[in-house]
């Protein structure tokens, strides 16, 4: 395998593992791992080292919703510039074009219901492109990003078999 | 109570000696006591398992339950779905230019330990004998004795990669020899055999007329090269056996489903005892293993990625911590050398089990080939991995002290 996308295999599932681990793991040298690394994070190719957290666990946690935009378009301004636009705020944790009823799609993440309703119906819903929204707050994630948060599945092998 | 203790005892008595004389001269597996060993233990790190440490895929389990909630209970054919046959066609053509017709050159087994079973019942008249390579996987000797034939152990060793050679099985072939059993990529050592290698193996096949029984359960499993499907070679798809499945390549051990590729009349004489003892395999596992074919090739990938990775961790792991071990390139096993501990490895399993809590399997179990030697499956996590590495340094580091 392409060594490259080993690396990047092996850090999208554990970006705290140590350069030496990851050189064992390819059979390759401390070196080598620095250098492609360093590779990837200059070009881009690993944008951000992440966490994922289950705010649920946690009292004060956030409140999500999943905001469905539609655009009107004018002749100058494309997609890219309401989408942008929308990019800035903090508050919006993604900001997708997709097919269907709707173009743009949303995560924001608030303190409050309260406070990410006002805030779509202040800074998004005025944007003078945005023709209508749709708010879906988040009841419970069951999985973000390939990872199951409520993990049912429990197996026990033998521990030792032919 | 005392009563029926005595009882108990009589009946056991009396039992041996209802036992056939042929299932008597098999002793019970070297791997149980250390089965029982470690289930007397806590928190013991296995490096002893030789299935998957992965769940099967989701997909695939989704496609048992799907069978099950279509009410797909019933007996299928006896030598399987034809779906399933033709899909199995279709992966060697696609995969070895292999052409095996579905209706006679294919049956689907519960699992492959069964088709080596019917394969061995098959062909052999008491007394013919069949050329076992060692170090190798558990079954084959016994499965050899309980079909009447006599098995002829030929040593492979660390100084050819535990590749077989040709003049070691030349110089075992008699009048009697009727077949070569091999299995690369191998259990227990992780050695696998390139296309020059097996076409020697190939050419005292033909020379001296023995079919060759080629379990290739693990071919997914090769890290390195190329795996060569040993029917490919000049010759030899009319006098091999092929056997392989699902329970490693797709993490379904459980699940009992493999097959068998070969000529017809092979085939046919298999699928007859198949029919009488067997009736068909699990009809729930031959729909996943539809579905395996057809849709798992991602999955499979990801996980032969993943124990890439791990073979390079513990094997770089063993010879760092001293013990010498072979860059194996297929399976899921580490086979290093303990040689220079002064211990055999018997003692070193059974102690590194008591003392460091870390399961291992001792190579002789697999045949005397394998003295000297452990059998370290990776079918494990990398934490555990890392874990049993370290503990395995310190026992060494301990005994070392002491010598
Ligand atoms: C070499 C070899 N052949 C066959 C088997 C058994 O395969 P199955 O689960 O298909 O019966 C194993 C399992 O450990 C194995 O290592």
């Amino acid at each position: 395998m392409d060594l490259a996308q080993n690396i990047l295999e092996i850090i999208e599932n554990d970006p705290k593992i140590d350069i030496s681990e990851i050189a064992a793991l390819t059979g390759s040298s401390d070196e080598e791992i620095r250098d492609c690394v360093c590779q990837l994070e200059g070009d881009g190719t690993i944008r951000k080292y992440k966490t994922i957290i289950d705010w649920d666990k946690v009292d004060n946690g956030f409140v999500y919703a999943i905001i469905e935009i539609k655009v009107s378009l004018e002749r100058e301004t494309g997609y890219n510039v309401v989408a942008d636009r929308i990019s800035k705020f903090p508050e919006v944790r993604s900001v997708r074009l997709i097919s269907g009823d709707h173009d743009i799609s949303l995560t924001i993440r608030g303190k409050s219901m309260k406070q990410v309703a006002f805030f779509v119906a202040e800074k998004i819903a005025t944007l003078p492109q945005v023709q209508s929204t749709a708010t879906h707050f988040v009841l419970k994630t069951y999985k973000e990003d390939g990872v199951i948060l409520h993990e049912t599945e429990h197996t026990e092998r033998l521990p030792i078999v032919a | 109570m005392k009563q029926s203790t005595q009882s108990v005892s009589r009946l056991l008595h009396k039992r041996r000696m209802r036992i056939s004389d042929t299932v008597q001269s098999v002793p019970p597996s070297g791997i149980r006591r250390f089965f029982d060993l470690a289930n007397e233990l806590e928190d013991v790190i296995s490096l002893g398992v030789g299935e998957p440490d992965f769940v099967t895929p989701w997909h695939i389990r989704e496609s048992c339950i799907h069978a099950l909630e279509q009410g797909h209970t019933s007996y299928t054919s006896n030598q399987g779905l034809p779906e399933l046959r033709e899909e199995i066609a279709d992966t060697f053509r696609r995969d070895h230019s292999l052409h095996y017709d579905p209706n006679e050159e294919i049956l689907i087994t519960t699992g492959v330990s069964e088709g080596i079973d019917l394969a061995m019942r098959a062909i052999l008249n008491r007394g013919d004998e069949v050329i076992v390579p060692e170090p190798c996987y558990v079954s084959y000797v016994p499965t050899v004795i309980f079909a009447g034939g006599v098995p002829v152990t030929v040593a492979t060793g660390i100084e050819n990669d535990f590749k077989v050679t040709a003049e070691r099985i030349e110089d075992a072939v008699t009048e009697k020899t009727r077949a070569i059993m091999i299995n690369y990529p191998n259990n227990p050592t992780g050695a696998t055999m390139g296309k020059k290698d097996l076409e020697e193996i190939a050419d005292v096949a033909i020379e001296h007329d023995l079919i060759v029984i080629s379990d290739e359960i693990y071919d997914k499993l090769t890290y390195d090269g190329k795996h060569t499907c040993f029917s490919s070679l000049n010759g030899m798809i009319a006098n091999t056996v092929v056997f392989n499945g699902f329970s490693k390549s797709h993490a379904m051990t459980g699940l009992r489903v493999g097959y068998a590729l070969g000529s017809s009349d092979l085939i046919g004489a298999m699928t007859k005892i198949h029919q009488y003892t067997m009736l068909c395999a699990p009809i729930t596992s031959q729909m996943a293993a539809i579905d395996a074919l057809r849709n798992g090739r991602v999955e499979m990938e990801r996980m032969v990625r993943e124990y890439d990775r791990r073979r390079h961790l513990i094997i770089s792991g063993f010879n760092k911590i001293g013990l010498d071990c072979f860059w194996g390139k297929g399976a899921f096993y580490a086979f290093p050398s303990i040689a220079g501990t002064g211990m055999t490895a018997d003692e070193f399993a059974e102690r590194l089990m008591l003392e460091k809590q870390v399961a291992v399997v001792p190579g002789n179990v697999f045949g005397d080939a394998g003295t000297g030697f452990l059998r370290c499956s990776y079918a494990a996590s990398r934490d555990d991995i890392k874990e049993a590495l370290a503990r395995i340094g310190e026992f060494v580091e301990s005994i070392a002290g002491i010598a």
